[in-house]
């Protein structure tokens, strides 16, 4: 049985003062058991901070507000040990380079029974190392028996990022957060690891937050879309309605600055200026600085995610409501 | 539209019209340990034109590359600019063929030295090449300039520009000893894809005003096609597939460029998803390398690696089959 993943106005501050950085602030999401959700951002926008934050993954010195509800379950109020109890049985990880991720002195075999012995999901070693296997070729592993006798460095970069998976799914998880999870592997090895990320989804109840810079991705998997900018969340809804008709100008300006294969030359058309860095802030919209619509109350205060379809909802008091615009911006 | 002279890439059948600023003639290069990271390229690039390479990691184009720009030597093979073998080069003919061959690295962060201001780096540069004083003083703020950065930057360290903003400094200062080649490894890769298109929007228009030829390489290969006017395909250290990028684009002959293709977002066509990975390059498959992960390999494919074969004018391919893959659907 699997439960709903709830997020609502996750705050996330580096430090505290002057010197604090705010870098998520006020995300609210929320997932579906066997749903996908993609948070889309550029580097600093945030994304990978809110997925940390989801698990806690962060000590001293930060702050976390908001809450994140696990089914019935909050996890914010959750005393460390609890959580740890939670980390790769009910919620699992597949972080961006699987390398880091791995311990280089150890089998793949015995990384993979250490998360099902931790969290006591098999009885005994023989029972762990049987069920080992079979993940193994659960994600795509044609040798499983070498495979899982084999050290991180005898592997290839994408064999590697199938054993991190198949290590997040050990446990059955309710949720699997993959942050960038194919950004460090080629495209023809990435195309693999995304079709995998799907059939997993098939076979089970499991729900997916996948965090991604990448907009073919997105729409590749399908489901929700968080855009994220300056952390906070300016556009959401249904991936393919929001890649076909983006609302926010700087969803607008992202989709319109790629190249479109097919189409040699040409001047791309181009988002001016540079995206914030991590907690750079300003009063009013975040985005204002770069953003042709620009009104001056885009200045005193952050516009909030308001309804501007049904299931699609955008952060700018311009765009709101005014199906003209997206076309005025093309035109 | 750019008018395509006779590029032909080696053999070639007949002597090219216009002599390439840059060719590349049947380049090899085996590192110690014997793995054979580039195999027989042959590359002509045209004043004024853009080559591509695109292709994933290890399949040798950074590798081709240093040898372009005599970095590394070749094993066999030659490396001719403006007619000259750059690997023979000495003296003030090889001092010149740094002037007029530049290089855009990678990464910004780490290809200008963090002690140095951006004036400092790109003086440095001029120095080299004989620029006094007077012109280095003149001619740095108008490059900032040209480049999009406020002149004031000149005075900035790394640590103080951006990601875009180093990139466009590094543009600058390539551009500093008014070279004629420009060579772009994976110059945009570490971009933000909204600070990205500023830069390929740079790129053209400087090359538009100064006539410059560059050597694009990339793994992305949406940004490849999107700058280059013709493309060549590298796989586990050989050219697969070379041509006009819009041929490349909606008329792949190569299996590879098929699926490297499909798996390029935004293309609207069924993906074609690889079995297996990028073979060690230390131990190659017999025949073509592409076999093992080839949907259309035959028995022919283990003897031998096809050479590269015109399938249209100027389009050529190194595959046993005549026909593109029947995987691809037709439409673009």
């Amino acid at each position: 049985m699997s439960s709903h993943l709830t997020v609502t106005d996750l705050h996330t501050t580096f430090g505290s003062g002057e010197s604090a950085v705010r870098a998520v602030r006020g995300v609210s999401l929320e997932i579906e058991p066997g749903g996908t959700y993609v948070l889309l951002g550029e580097s600093g926008s945030g994304k990978s901070v809110t997925a940390r934050s989801i698990l806690r993954l962060y000590q001293g010195g930060t702050t976390i507000t908001g809450s994140v509800m696990l089914g019935e379950e909050d996890l914010t109020g959750l005393s460390e040990k609890r959580m740890r109890r939670l980390r790769g049985a009910r919620i699992g990880m597949v972080p961006q380079d699987p390398t880091g991720a791995l311990d280089p002195l150890r089998s793949i075999g015995s990384q993979l029974m250490e998360v099902l012995r931790v969290h006591r999901v098999v009885p005994d070693r023989s029972t762990a190392r049987s069920r080992a296997m079979e993940l193994l070729d659960r994600v795509g592993i044609a040798d499983p028996a070498r495979v899982a006798k084999a050290k991180p460095h005898m592997l290839s970069g994408g064999m590697r990022q199938r054993a991190v998976i198949a290590i997040a799914i050990a446990c059955n998880p309710d949720v699997l957060i993959a942050d960038e999870p194919t950004t460090a592997l080629d495209v023809t090895v990435q195309a693999a690891v995304i079709e995998l990320f799907r059939e997993l989804q098939e076979r089970s109840e499991m729900s997916l937050l996948m965090v991604t810079h990448d907009v073919g991705i997105a729409e590749e998997l399908g489901g929700q879309v968080g855009v994220m900018y300056a952390g906070k969340l300016l556009e959401t809804g249904p991936i393919r309605e929001v890649l076909a008709s983006p609302k926010h100008p700087y969803t607008q300006g992202l989709l319109a600055s790629l190249p479109v294969p097919g189409v040699v030359r040409g001047h791309l058309q181009v988002i001016p200026g540079r995206p914030p860095l991590t907690g750079e802030t300003s009063a009013g919209c975040a985005f204002a600085a770069r953003c042709t619509l620009v009104q001056d109350t885009c200045h005193v205060a952050p516009p909030p995610l308001v309804d501007v379809a049904a299931g699609r909802r955008a952060a700018c008091p311009v765009v709101n409501g005014s199906a003209a615009t997206s076309q005025e911006l093309s035109a | 539209m750019n008018v395509l002279l006779a590029e032909v890439p080696a053999p070639p059948p007949e002597a090219p019209a216009v002599r390439p600023l840059l060719d590349a003639q049947g380049l090899v290069k085996v590192f110690g340990t014997g793995v054979r990271a580039v195999s027989d390229v042959s590359l002509a690039l045209h004043a004024g034109q853009t080559l591509g390479i695109v292709g994933e990691s290890g399949c040798g184009k950074s590798t081709t590359a240093k040898m372009l720009l005599r970095l590394l030597t070749p094993d066999e093979g030659r490396v001719f600019f403006d007619g000259d073998d750059v690997h023979r080069m000495r003296g003030r003919k090889l001092t010149e063929l740094r002037r007029r061959l530049q290089v855009v690295p990678q990464n910004p962060q780490t290809s200008l030295n963090p002690r140095l201001t951006l004036e400092q780096s790109i003086s440095f540069n001029m120095r080299a090449h004989g620029y006094g004083a007077t012109e280095r003083r003149r001619r740095i703020p108008r490059l900032l300039d040209r480049v999009g950065l406020d002149p004031s930057y000149a005075r900035r360290y790394p640590h103080q520009m951006s990601g875009g903003q180093l990139q466009r400094a590094a543009i600058a200062r390539a551009l500093a000893t008014e070279p004629e080649v420009v060579v772009c490894d994976e110059a945009v890769s570490a971009l933000d894809k909204s600070v990205q298109a500023q830069v390929l929007n740079l790129l053209s228009e400087l090359q538009a005003e100064l006539g410059l030829a560059y050597l694009f390489i990339s793994h992305d290969l949406a940004v490849v096609e999107h700058i280059s006017d013709r493309v060549a395909v590298m796989y586990l250290g050989r050219v697969v597939e070379q041509g006009p990028a819009d041929q490349i684009w909606n008329d792949p002959r190569h299996p590879y460029t098929a699926t490297l293709l499909s798996s390029t977002p935004g293309a609207d066509r069924s993906r074609i998803v690889l079995g297996g990975e990028l073979p060690n390059p230390a131990s190659p498959p017999s025949g073509c390398g592409f076999r093992t992960r080839c949907p259309i390999a035959v028995a022919e494919c283990a003897r031998t690696w096809p050479h590269l074969t015109v399938r249209t004018p100027e389009h050529y391919a190194s595959c046993v089959h005549e026909e593109p893959m029947p995987l691809m659907p037709a439409t673009a």
